[in-house]
């Protein structure tokens, strides 16, 4: 992988870097990677309610939601009459279904029916990361981004730093807390929780040079046979973040899944913001002894 | 293979991208507190220089009072504040809170000796007078790294706006610290204080409108826009007040009057920087837009550096 993560600091302790590729397109919003990772987190419930937004009542990432199964639920102009949409049309849809394996369309009902677990992307540039003052977020030896819990003091410059909004504060500890990858079940060679129970295989965990070829060939397919939406999104390591440890398959845009579509670690732009930081000391310093120092002739 | 038929337009999800900061409003009072405290150590060693004494320790007095009340807000703005002194287990650059972290520490070692040798006369001697100088050149990044702070985030009206804050901070610090000393000096001593309302008023409103004209054009104003009210009465607060004290600062009522006008009008101008990033952040169009145009133009970090090597 081009860039260097920084694990070697690892020395013989290295591990290659683990990751997932979310395959959106077999998702069944089954939400057990959910209920798998609070489980095996022992993450406290997170209360929200009915949000009558489709099926979506998980509403976000945060600090008591590691992994969330978006809903997108949106009619389409598929149904006969609409738009131009012709019955044949939407028959033609049911087939596609099941000629590609592709859960997310409803048989020729014009209902487009999107769904995503998402998940802390684990970023080859991670801004959380890097603006964190304590070191309680680091780099692990599988170059995942995780928070020590004993070492966050709860500062909260992570939770607006990330531009995908993973990282929250817990309000009854006052620590941030996100997606390990889980780090413990890493060390023991075992798959993160969801990933082991997802049913569909829409979660697949593995060394993310491994998981980016899978996922290349899964697009080809997809592409071949006509879903020209399709894409991967954050396996490139030329974006704005240098990659995803966690990418994913997607159906169409990124943000008609709340994502955002060119998303930067705000440090890329942290020489621009010293040296305006500093020029604006040197003024201040400057007005300070102009107003104490000027006198009139 | 059956011909796929074409779906229509794309509809955005209509929920926050980003999270909203969990800052308290400690933050944005100590933005406030950090600038009078940083820009008064600056004023306050000047004025010894020049023999101002009496402006001079009243300008040491501020930054004292700053440098202990403002490490107390942020502790307190902790999620564990018990865990402060874990702010101190790294120096890291690439975390402004880090960096500033450190520039407070150091300000607030330096400005207890630096204040005592000016309320005491100049008892300390040379060690003081090392002090102030020290007190006084970490207090000019103190006024400034908060500005570094907020930019290097992800909201787009603080990300947007990183050329125009650290400039915004600093004259509202000036303004600042030159609104306290006026109040708290007799008049015929206050002049340089009376300099720093005026001038830093005039940057401060003008940097405002510059950064907020730009980040309209950038389609990230929303945020200012939510609280345009606010925005509108700092800006007020801080013209009528530097005018008043323009026009009329040798009048003792008048210079308090304009002092309290240009201090309520740097603490309400940092509230609506502090607003309109958490509004801002809660808002996926301002995160999204700019982005979506990046990409159709071909102006993504990924589209640039693909052609950067297709060049080579």
């Amino acid at each position: 992988m081009g860039f260097e993560l920084g694990t070697r600091l690892y020395g013989d302790q290295t591990r290659p870097r683990v990751g997932f590729f979310t395959d959106t397109s077999i998702c069944i919003g089954c939400k057990a990677c959910e209920v798998a990772c609070k489980e095996w987190n022992e993450i406290p419930a997170s209360p929200n309610g009915f949000t009558g937004d489709s099926y979506d009542n998980t509403v976000d990432l945060g600090a008591d939601t590691w992994r969330h199964v978006a809903f997108v639920e949106q009619r389409k102009p598929l149904d006969a009459g609409h738009d131009g949409g012709t019955l044949a049309q939407a028959a033609a849809l049911g087939s596609f279904a099941g000629d590609t394996g592709l859960q997310t369309y409803q048989d020729g009902d014009g209902m487009r029916w999107l769904m995503a677990s998402d998940v802390c992307k684990h970023c080859t540039h991670a801004a959380c990361l890097e603006v964190c003052p304590t070191g309680a977020l680091f780099r692990t030896e599988f170059g995942t981004v995780v928070v020590q819990e004993d070492i966050c003091n709860g500062c909260g410059y992570c939770v607006p730093a990330c531009p995908f909004g993973v990282l929250d504060q817990r309000q009854e500890d006052g620590r941030v807390w996100k997606c390990t990858l889980c780090y413990d079940r890493l060390k023991d060679d075992k798959e993160p929780a969801c990933a082991q129970a997802c049913p569909t295989n829409s979660i697949q965990f593995g060394e993310l040079a491994d998981l980016r070829e899978r996922a290349e060939s899964r697009l080809a397919t997809l592409q071949d046979a006509g879903l020209a939406e399709a894409r991967l999104y954050g396996a490139d390591e030329d974006d704005g973040v240098g990659g995803f440890g966690a990418f994913f398959l997607l159906l169409d845009e990124p943000e008609v899944y709340g994502l955002p579509p060119d998303p930067v670690d705000t440090t890329r732009d942290l020489g621009a913001i010293w040296a305006a930081a500093g020029g604006a000391a040197a003024a201040l310093g400057g007005a300070l002894a102009a107003a104490v120092l000027w006198r009139r002739a | 293979m059956s011909a796929r038929p074409a779906l229509g337009a794309t509809q955005p999800r209509s929920r926050a991208v980003l999270k909203e900061p969990v800052w308290t409003p400690e933050i944005p009072l100590y933005f406030y507190t950090g600038g009078l405290a940083g820009a008064s150590a600056g004023l306050g060693l000047l004025s010894d220089l020049r023999g101002e004494g009496v402006l001079a320790r009243r300008a040491w007095s501020l930054a004292l009072a700053g440098s202990v009340v403002s490490p107390a807000l942020l502790i307190s703005d902790l999620g564990v504040p018990r865990r402060f002194l874990h702010m101190l287990r790294l120096f890291k650059v690439t975390s402004p809170m880090s960096v500033g972290s450190w520039i407070l520490a150091a300000f607030g070692a330096a400005t207890a000796p630096a204040a005592l040798h000016s309320l005491g006369g100049g008892r300390l001697g040379a060690a003081g007078r090392a002090a102030q100088v020290a007190s006084a050149l970490l207090g000019l990044p103190l006024s400034s790294y908060t500005a570094a702070l907020i930019a290097d985030t992800a909201v787009p009206a603080w990300h947007e706006a990183r050329r125009e804050l650290p400039f915004l901070f600093a004259a509202g610090a000036a303004a600042s610290a030159g609104a306290a000393c006026t109040m708290l000096s007799p008049v015929v001593h206050a002049q340089p204080a009376r300099r720093l309302v005026v001038g830093g008023a005039a940057v401060e409103a003008a940097v405002a409108f510059g950064m907020e004209r730009r980040l309209r054009a950038l389609g990230v104003g929303g945020g200012y826009d939510e609280v345009a009210g606010l925005n509108r009465a700092a800006t007020a607060l801080t013209l009528a007040g530097a005018a008043l004290i323009a026009a009329r600062g040798r009048s003792r009522p008048a210079s308090v009057a304009g002092g309290l006008l240009v201090s309520a009008g740097a603490i309400a101008e940092r509230w609506t920087v502090f607003q309109a990033g958490k509004r801002s952040a809660l808002r996926p169009e301002d995160t999204v837009g700019p982005q979506r145009t990046r990409v159709e133009r071909d102006l993504s970090r990924g589209a640039a550096r693909a052609r950067a090597r297709a060049a080579r």
